[in-house]
């Protein structure tokens, strides 16, 4: 695989490896990050070649190891993964929603190596969390919680944010507290994937969002010391784009269950990338030679606005996958940026979901299923 | 949190202090995080055992590095990292 990389770009190794190690998941998360035609994709590396694709990132200098999926659990072989990452000297953390999980899991992760476990909690009450999962999960969870901390792992918490739940920031804060959490990571949603779907029901006000910011900030205030707060920003609320996966092809490497190598974990809805897949190439050449990972490294791809602007060096144009999803132009600057001439289109979205609110006859959730899945399938693509 | 010169100190079990091949650096890993080290910090840290309290790490450095004078460094050093969650004591 040659061609793409045009040496002019210095190219830094891969710091970040995220594993999605299946599709499969109990929960139907309304706001799920997988493709929505997940369905689709059936196939899932072997435990070969995962052990392959954990040692070829960690001798390129990957060091923080993300399981994640789905439902990594529903994976039989996760014990023999994480005992071959530790093995590598990855730093390796599990990303759950606690569904299937067990004391007796837990120990024998521990033993394996695994370094840490990332529970996630939908909202503050049993009746709202089981409402969003989709599954009645809340005291499991929470006992998962109680037994990571236990068992002398670092427990991170995870709660995603959305209109639904923001109204519970002061019980979620006290949940975490009670919790005993050493790592709270309260994640405003991010409007892609099933989350994009669902977006006139997800995104809060304005207000809310403010409401809820300061009273995480006085918590955090209190909590120093004791309890890290990750505050992933509502980027619909801000004027300057993120600096998407700290530069495209810089840090991150994310792996989907079927092999297929993304530089960001929703860089499979962009078009004419030609993700490359494990099974065809090392991790070296999809990192350096693939068309895929120097699609956006550099400036070079970029437009106007985002091709003279002194903040280029900041936000990279922000994300493409939003620039794809909002404008259908993915070379395009990221539309939360006030300099783009599309940015428009976010205040559009914050009135639909703002007039969404106000009606009557509310459209219910499209939960994340194989069945939804389907359907949302068939709709972007007719046959 | 103030650093007790008294009592010994010991580097959190739940962060991890490991040499990076790729990077040429002792690096602090932690969930969602890493910390790049220079190489005065590292050694520092790799003193931190849970048996050695301020002076026996500030006399153990300046021993292997045949120097002296290193106390203050060494203090605001481990005070920065206390706060960070690095060291307990
Ligand atoms: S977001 Fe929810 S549905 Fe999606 S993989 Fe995670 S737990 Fe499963
Ligand atoms: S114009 Fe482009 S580069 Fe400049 S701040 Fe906006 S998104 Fe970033």
């Amino acid at each position: 695989m040659a061609g793409y990389n045009n040496k002019l770009t210095h190219i830094t190794p891969p710091r970040w490896l995220l594993a999605e190690l299946t599709y499969a998941c109990p929960l139907q998360c309304p706001y799920c990050s997988n493709p929505l035609d997940y369905a689709n994709y059936k196939t899932e590396l072997s435990t070969e070649d995962w052990k392959r694709v954990l040692s070829q990132a960690r001798k390129m200098g990957a060091v923080q190891l993300g399981f994640s999926g789905g439902e990594p659990l529903t994976r039989a072989d996760l014990p023999e993964l994480v005992k071959h990452a530790r093995e590598l000297g990855y730093y390796s953390n599990l990303i759950t929603s606690g569904y299937g999980m067990d004391e007796a899991k837990i120990v024998q992760l521990k033993t394996a190596g695994l370094d840490h476990i990332q529970v996630s909690i939908q909202a503050s009450t049993q009746e709202l969390n089981d409402h969003i999962a989709g599954t009645a999960s809340f005291e499991h969870k929470k006992q998962v919680a109680h037994l990571v901390k236990k068992h002398g792992y670092p427990m991170v918490l995870c709660v995603v944010i959305h209109r639904e739940n923001i109204h519970q920031m002061s019980d979620i804060l006290a949940m975490a507290e009670e919790l005993g959490a050493d790592y709270l990571e309260l994640a405003n949603t991010q409007y892609y994937g099933w989350a994009h779907a669902n977006r006139d029901l997800l995104l809060p006000s304005k207000e809310q969002f403010e409401q809820a910011e300061a009273i995480a900030q006085a918590f955090k205030e209190k909590v120093a010391g004791k309890m890290k707060i990750y505050y992933v920003v509502p980027d619909f609320y801000e004027d300057r784009p993120k600096a998407c996966m700290n530069g495209w092809g810089t840090t991150f490497l994310t792996i989907a269950p079927d092999g297929v190598a993304l530089p960001c974990h929703s860089a499979r809805q962009l078009p004419g990338l030609d993700c490359p897949n494990v099974n065809d190439y090392s991790i070296h050449d999809i990192w350096h030679e693939s068309k895929a990972f120097n699609f956006f490294r550099g400036d070079d791809w970029m437009k106007e606005p985002c091709r003279s602007c002194d903040e280029k060096a900041k936000d990279f144009g922000g994300c493409h996958c939003q620039a794809y999803l909002l404008t259908g132009d993915m070379y395009n600057a990221d539309p939360v940026c006030s300099k783009s001439p599309d940015h428009g289109v976010i205040q559009q979205a914050i009135d639909a979901a703002k007039a969404a609110t106000l009606a009557a006859d509310e459209k219910p959730l499209i939960f994340r299923n194989s069945k939804n899945s389907k359907l949302m399938e068939h709709a972007h693509n007719p046959d | 949190m103030t650093l007790d010169p008294e009592r010994p100190i010991k580097f959190s079990a739940t962060h991890r202090l490991q040499w990076e091949e790729a990077q040429q650096k002792t690096v602090i890993l932690y969930p969602e995080g890493m910390v790049e080290l220079n190489q005065s910090s590292a050694e520092i840290l790799k003193c931190c055992d849970g048996l050695r309290n301020l002076a026996d790490i500030v006399s153990e450095l300046e021993l292997k590095f045949a120097t002296s004078g290193l106390h203050n460094d060494i203090s605001a050093f481990l005070e920065v990292a206390l706060n960070n969650g690095w060291i307990q004591q």
